[in-house]
């Protein structure tokens, strides 16, 4: 799905000059930065951290979706969700692959996780209560998502944008499989309506807040749009994404609960646009921080799984090393039975 | 006789979905990423097959039923799974012996099923079948590292098999209705396929540095619709939506 | 912290005629099971038909400091290319 983006990223450097000027040259001139490059500790700083912000928001992302995977009310919609909860932990997993090659582990970033010190989309902090939402998230979530993304596919780190490119190439399905649960509940009973709308009213916010603060409180943004980490600024993504949800929500009759949203025509350089109402930053900045609904839950949930796996993972670990051990006795074996 | 044929493929069918409904409910809750990747891709596969079994049941019924009416509105009495796939997940040791268990009956379940007179049960056995082998693949190499990895790995296992192995004689039973579905080309006999079960089983259990248990208490009921508790539970779960807006369309 | 996984890399051939391509990276305990999660993780729509894993620590690579050393003196030596001979049109195609 979507990290947040840059929250507590720290771009500065302490490289001389020429060094600096030479790196930003290559970015300048549309050169991907791979792995084992000369980078500045900065830039590698903030990658790591966006990555890392990025998938852990895929894994923790897996729970809401997941909580209604076992009461999916049909067949073709079960398979559909498991397929796309499943395509998530791929999608993490691709990240946390591209954030290694710049010399972290993932079970370091996994601690971070667990620890409460790595940050994940405050979206995955609400709670999903009814099967809407399962529509509703498909459909702004991850529609949110994709417009953060795309331009993702051309970050400079080769690794991460590779990375990005193959999540939105299996992401495509994931926002029409939501949009289409949500225009079948608005096509249904009145309990279905009121079940789209109700979602409708608790996930249009947070989808917004998805694209983080406004341009002018976002720190460090510059750095990251100077090195091409980022490409489109918090603002103009958010502006693009309600102008394309905006008439979806139209055309399934349901209401996007902003009472200020209206049509600007100088919004987008007089192309016109949605101006939305403001935002309750202070509620962003709550859910980010640790204060949501289900934050607490969200690492518990992570924390058991890791917790009750570890087993496993040693296990696999111990047969890994008497295999090796067995295959190295064996070779030892041939080499003397051949003298 | 066709209700006897419907009454087998739902047998069939609701060994698939239960199980890939109990895979499905580790998704995001996984050992590691990767096992977080692989359980969900057996259970779509399992749910797959179930979705096939019932639509051509509901085809055969003729009554109009179709796979969501036979998955979400008959209750646990009309459940006809075997008790083994209803067993809840308990500790991933458990849920891999679990599914090698099913699996490696599965394998040669639908290798005979290939021969089967009804095209839809034909094609579905080729598809499985393949299917099935990775399942036995992945599931097995699991049970030799736990069986064969830390003593704790190696307790579990064993306690999983425990816990597993007296559902097993289930799955060469035979209902009158799998007996007519038998009889008429449709679906395989159970019984053989004990030799290719154990053939097939025994060479992971010494790998996996596991006892074959020679005693146990063999348990049975599910194709009468007798069920352990756990089954209510699950389709409670897995109904309640379905069940609340009747008629309504997802 | 947590023992660390052996990380693998994962090589796909999206179809024979193609070479392995590397598509990114897994853990995994050892190899078996490296190959079964490099088929979950990165084979779900169908895009390979073969999988190479191999241990990350296996893999030799050039360091990007020697670039210019390794890559560069290739630069001029444009006589292996065909553009490098003059040859008339009337000849045709060559």
């Amino acid at each position: 799905m979507y990290s947040q983006g840059l929250i507590g990223a720290d771009g500065r450097t302490e490289e001389d000059e020429a060094f600096l000027a030479a790196f930003q040259a290559r970015i300048d001139a549309e050169e991907k930065i791979e792995p084992k490059d000369a980078m500045p500790e900065g830039y590698r700083k903030t990658l790591v951290r966006q990555i890392g912000q990025h998938a852990h928001s895929e894994i923790v992302g897996m729970l809401p979706e997941g909580n209604w995977i076992t009461r999916a009310p049909s067949l073709r919609r079960k398979a559909a969700l498991l397929a796309k909860v499943q395509d998530e932990g791929g999608h993490g997993l691709y990240l946390y692959s591209a954030a290694e090659t710049l010399g972290v582990t993932r079970e370091q970033m996994t601690e971070e996780l667990l620890s409460g010190k790595a940050k994940y989309s405050s979206i995955f902090n609400y709670p999903t209560l009814t099967w809407a939402d399962i529509g509703t998230i498909g459909w702004l979530v991850d529609g949110a998502a994709i417009m953060n993304q795309i331009p993702l596919c051309r970050c400079s780190y080769g690794p991460y944008a590779r990375a990005m490119i193959r999540v939105c190439k299996e992401e495509s399905f994931h926002q029409r499989q939501g949009y289409e649960i949500v225009m079948t509940l608005a096509r249904g009973t009145e309990a279905q309506k009121a079940m789209a709308q109700d979602a409708l009213n608790r996930w249009w916010w947070p989808s917004i807040m998805m694209f983080g603060p406004h341009d002018a409180e976002s720190a460090h943004s510059e750095q990251s749009m100077a090195w091409k980490i980022k490409r489109f600024s918090n603002d103009a993504l958010r502006q693009k994404f309600i102008d394309a949800t905006v008439p979806q929500a139209e055309f399934l009759g349901l209401k996007v609960p902003d009472p200020d949203m209206a049509w600007d025509e100088s919004l987008n350089d007089g192309k016109g646009g949605y101006r939305h109402g403001p935002i309750d930053w202070d509620e962003f900045w709550r859910v980010v921080k640790g204060g949501g609904v289900m934050n607490r839950d969200r690492i518990k949930a992570r924390r058991k799984a890791w917790d009750e796996g570890a087993w496993v993972r040693e296990a696999a670990q111990a047969h890994a090393e008497k295999r090796a051990a067995r295959r190295a006795g064996e070779d030892a074996g041939g080499k003397v039975a051949a003298e | 006789m066709s209700d006897a044929i419907v009454t087998a493929l739902l047998e069939l069918a609701d060994d698939h979905l239960v199980l890939g409904h109990r895979l499905s409910e580790w998704c995001g809750h996984a050992p590691m990423l990767e096992e977080d990747l692989a359980l969900p891709s057996m259970g779509l596969d399992l749910i797959g097959a179930a979705r096939v079994l019932y639509t051509r049941a509901g085809e055969i019924e003729g009554k109009g039923r179709g796979e969501d009416d036979f998955a979400y509105l008959r209750d646990e009495r009309a459940y006809r799974n075997c008790l083994l796939v209803e067993r809840p997940n308990g500790d991933f040791a458990q849920t891999m012996l679990r599914q090698l268990y099913f699996a490696a009956f599965m394998e040669p379940y639908w290798k005979a099923a290939l021969g089967s007179s009804d095209a839809v049960v034909q094609g579905l056995a080729a598809k499985a079948l393949k299917e099935v082998a990775y399942h036995i693949r992945h599931s097995a190499e699991w049970v030799i590292r736990l069986g064969d990895g830390t003593a704790e790995s190696a307790a579990r296992m064993a306690e999983a098999v425990v816990e597993l192995h007296g559902y097993t004689d289930e799955l060469f039973l035979s209902s009158e209705a799998a007996q007519a579905a038998e009889a008429a080309g449709i679906l395989p006999g159970r019984a053989a396929l004990r030799t290719a079960w154990e053939a097939a089983l025994k060479p992971v259990f010494a790998e996996a540095q596991l006892d074959w248990p020679e005693k146990v208490w063999p348990q049975s009921g599910g194709r009468k619709g007798e069920h352990g508790e756990a089954l209510g539970h699950m389709l409670a779960e897995m109904q309640v939506i379905a069940r609340a807006h009747p008629g309504a369309v997802w | 912290m947590a023992e660390a996984t052996r990380l693998w890399e994962v090589f796909i051939r999206p179809r024979n005629g193609l070479s392995h391509r590397h598509v990114g990276s897994l853990h995994a305990a050892d190899e078996v099971l490296a190959l079964q999660a490099a088929r979950d993780v990165y084979t779900r729509r169908g895009e390979g038909t073969s999988i190479w894993v191999i241990p990350s620590d296996a893999i030799t690579a050039s360091d990007p400091d020697h670039a210019a050393e390794m890559f560069d003196p290739t630069a001029d030596k444009i006589y292996r290319h065909p553009t490098f001979y003059d040859i008339p049109e009337d000849v045709g195609h060559m």
